[in-house]
């Protein structure tokens, strides 16, 4: 099986800018992409750097992106995307971390968010005499966080990380929850203020590009809303962000629909809403683009506030 | 084709231009719509963080809404709800235990899903149902000379699994760009296409959300693109709305109009730019109802 591979490429020390460079393989028909790479610089490039082990997607080395999405090189095979996307494969560098050569990143910036959630039990009270017991249905949650491999596909692809680096993000947030949710740990108050401030889980922009990107299906956007559930559960109900999901959810208990000008109100309190949002509101007039001032209930509405009564919201 | 069809919360408030867009550009194509007028809203991601059950119990009760009215197909024009709508399909068709315990919730209403709605979104319709060839048979005013800069939006594109594109339809990230060429327009190729529009964090961290609009509009520009489309409502409130405010934070102009997905395809099909609500939009559409001729009102 022929396929090109257009490598960027990029060598601080030689001076010249990041490029592209095409190389021609032959491989086997259930070869993967590192098995291209491997090729290229077993037999045609000796210069190119990549980091990859167990080739069986279990270190979590060779994640980079392929066809402009983040994913392991040794998992992805070349047959489905010469079908699904084309002759001509690209493979670039992760995304969000500094390049240090060709397809190598610094991940400086990964562990130390990951380091900056205490990825460690940290429990209270006397230590038990046997071993501490959890029961399964308890570990089954924790068990999907768990599978992560620290490859980072999914800050590679975070959206949020783009724009601003400070977000703790997909990966170091998935291994929060994982402590935060554990029947042993004794800090959970304490972990959920800490992954609440900013920069922390309500930074979350719902893009679902980590839900994507991740090989190991810990799918840590959903994991952040965890957490989200976690605090307003525990009262954590000052932040803007979860206001934002109880004036929602009041909304649509109430009417059945979501009234989006009450909504902003309850969200930014009446003054901020005045001050923030009159300049929009006369955009608004001026364009007769104003929502209906008086929102109406559906017919049904009595229904629906049942049901949030039925699970407790 | 009969849908059963929601409209979304947005379609009639937030961006109150939408909804008689997209019900006459539907007309036109012969897609006949049945409106689930006691549908309620599908929690548009954020009613999932406070309880996934009542997302999916909400869900639900607009199938079996739908199953009621012997519709098989349900249609949006948001995005947003599609993309929560096919989650919650999945989930439930996964674990039928968890469907019982949902259906014990809507028996009070007299509602039962029986797992058979299937969830479109108008722009999947239009390509998988209408098909591209009709679409080009109905032009009257092709896009002629227009570039166009595609913006999907998150809940349309991911994740893969949940919205049959990881077999059936490995292609609905590329549709936009198979309706602006079937309109006689020219898609833009642009790293944004396929990113957020921050609308989510909007509330949050409004600096963030702003940065992003200001990247996806100015790359579009840079690209050379009259205008940018997209078929959910939350991204064209976030990227028409906000985009003066991202401009000033840029420092420099942008000026992009931003269409609904209704309203491109509604435009070639020789509706005037009143029909169409165009200038009720934030950003001025001026430029783009001059180049491509449709008369004002």
């Amino acid at each position: 099986m022929d396929v090109t591979l257009k490598v960027k490429r990029y060598d601080p020390e030689s001076g010249e800018a990041p490029h592209y460079q095409d190389y021609d393989v032959d491989l086997p028909e259930y070869g993967a992409v590192l098995d291209g790479l491997l090729a290229i610089r077993d037999e045609q490039d000796g210069t190119l750097s990549l980091r990859c082990s167990c080739r069986s997607a279990i270190c979590g080395s060779c994640a980079m992106k392929i066809n402009g999405r983040s994913r392991l090189a040794c998992k992805t095979m070349v047959s489905q995307l010469k079908a699904e996307e084309g002759d001509v494969i690209s493979v670039e560098p992760m995304g969000n971390q500094p390049v240090i050569k060709d397809l190598v990143v610094n991940m400086d910036m990964f562990w130390d968010k990951v380091r900056a959630v205490q990825p460690y039990l940290l429990p209270e009270g006397p230590e038990p005499e046997k071993e501490y017991r959890v029961s399964n249905e308890s570990m089954m949650e924790l068990a999907v966080a768990m599978n992560c491999i620290m490859c980072g596909a999914c800050v590679s692809d975070c959206t949020v990380l783009e724009v601003d680096p400070s977000f703790l993000g997909p990966a170091a947030l998935a291994k929060a929850f994982r402590f935060a949710g554990d029947p042993r740990d004794g800090h959970t108050q304490q972990r959920l203020a800490a992954y609440t401030a900013p920069s922390g889980v309500w930074d979350c922009t719902r893009c679902f590009m980590c839900v994507s990107a991740c090989p190991k299906d810990v799918a840590p956007m959903e994991r952040i809303m965890d957490i989200r559930v976690m605090a307003i559960d525990a009262g954590m109900t000052q932040t803007r962000g979860a206001r934002h999901v109880e004036a929602f959810a009041s909304s649509v208990k109430h009417s059945g629909r979501l009234n989006e000008l009450g909504l902003a109100l309850k969200t930014f309190g009446l003054l901020r809403a005045a001050i923030d949002l009159a300049p929009l509101g006369i955009r608004r007039l001026l364009r007769r683009r104003m929502p209906p001032l008086l929102h109406k209930k559906i017919a049904t509405a009595k229904n629906i506030a049942r049901l949030f009564d039925r699970l407790g919201v | 084709m009969r849908y059963a069809f929601w409209p979304g919360c947005v379609s009639r408030a937030g961006t109150p231009e939408l909804y008689p867009a997209a019900t006459a550009v539907t007309e036109r194509l012969g897609m006949e719509l049945i409106e689930l007028d006691q549908a309620n809203c599908t929690g548009a991601g954020v009613l999932g963080e406070r309880n996934e059950e009542l997302v999916d119990t909400l869900n639900a009760r607009n199938f079996a809404l739908a199953e009621q009215m012997g519709l098989d197909t349900l249609l949006t024009i948001c995005s947003t709800c599609q993309g929560v709508m096919s989650g919650v399909n999945y989930r439930l068709r996964e674990k039928p235990e968890y469907l019982a315990r949902i259906n014990e919730s809507l028996s009070a209403e007299g509602l039962e899903y029986r797992g058979t709605v299937r969830v479109t979104h108008m722009m999947w319709a239009v390509v998988e149902e209408l098909g591209l060839d009709s679409l080009k048979q109905m032009v009257v005013r092709p896009l002629n000379g227009l570039r166009i800069a595609p913006f999907y939006g998150c809940y349309i594109l991911r994740p893969r699994y949940v919205l049959g594109m990881t077999d059936e339809h490995v292609h609905r990230d590329q549709y936009l760009e198979h309706i602006i060429e079937a309109l006689g327009g020219e898609p833009i190729d642009y790293e944004g296409k396929l990113r957020c529009c921050g609308f989510p964090i909007m509330t949050i961290n409004e600096d963030n959300g702003l940065k992003m609009v200001g990247n996806h509009t100015l790359e579009a520009k840079e690209k050379g693109a009259h205008a940018l489309v997209t078929p959910c409502p939350l991204c064209h409130l976030n990227l028409d709305e906000f985009q003066p405010k991202a401009a000033r934070r840029a420092g420099k102009p942008i000026n992009m109009p931003v269409l609904h997905l209704p309203q491109m395809i509604g435009t070639a099909l020789g509706f005037s730019a009143r029909d169409m609500g165009l200038q009720r939009h934030i950003v001025s559409t001026e430029p783009f109802i001059q180049l491509s001729g449709m008369p004002r009102k």
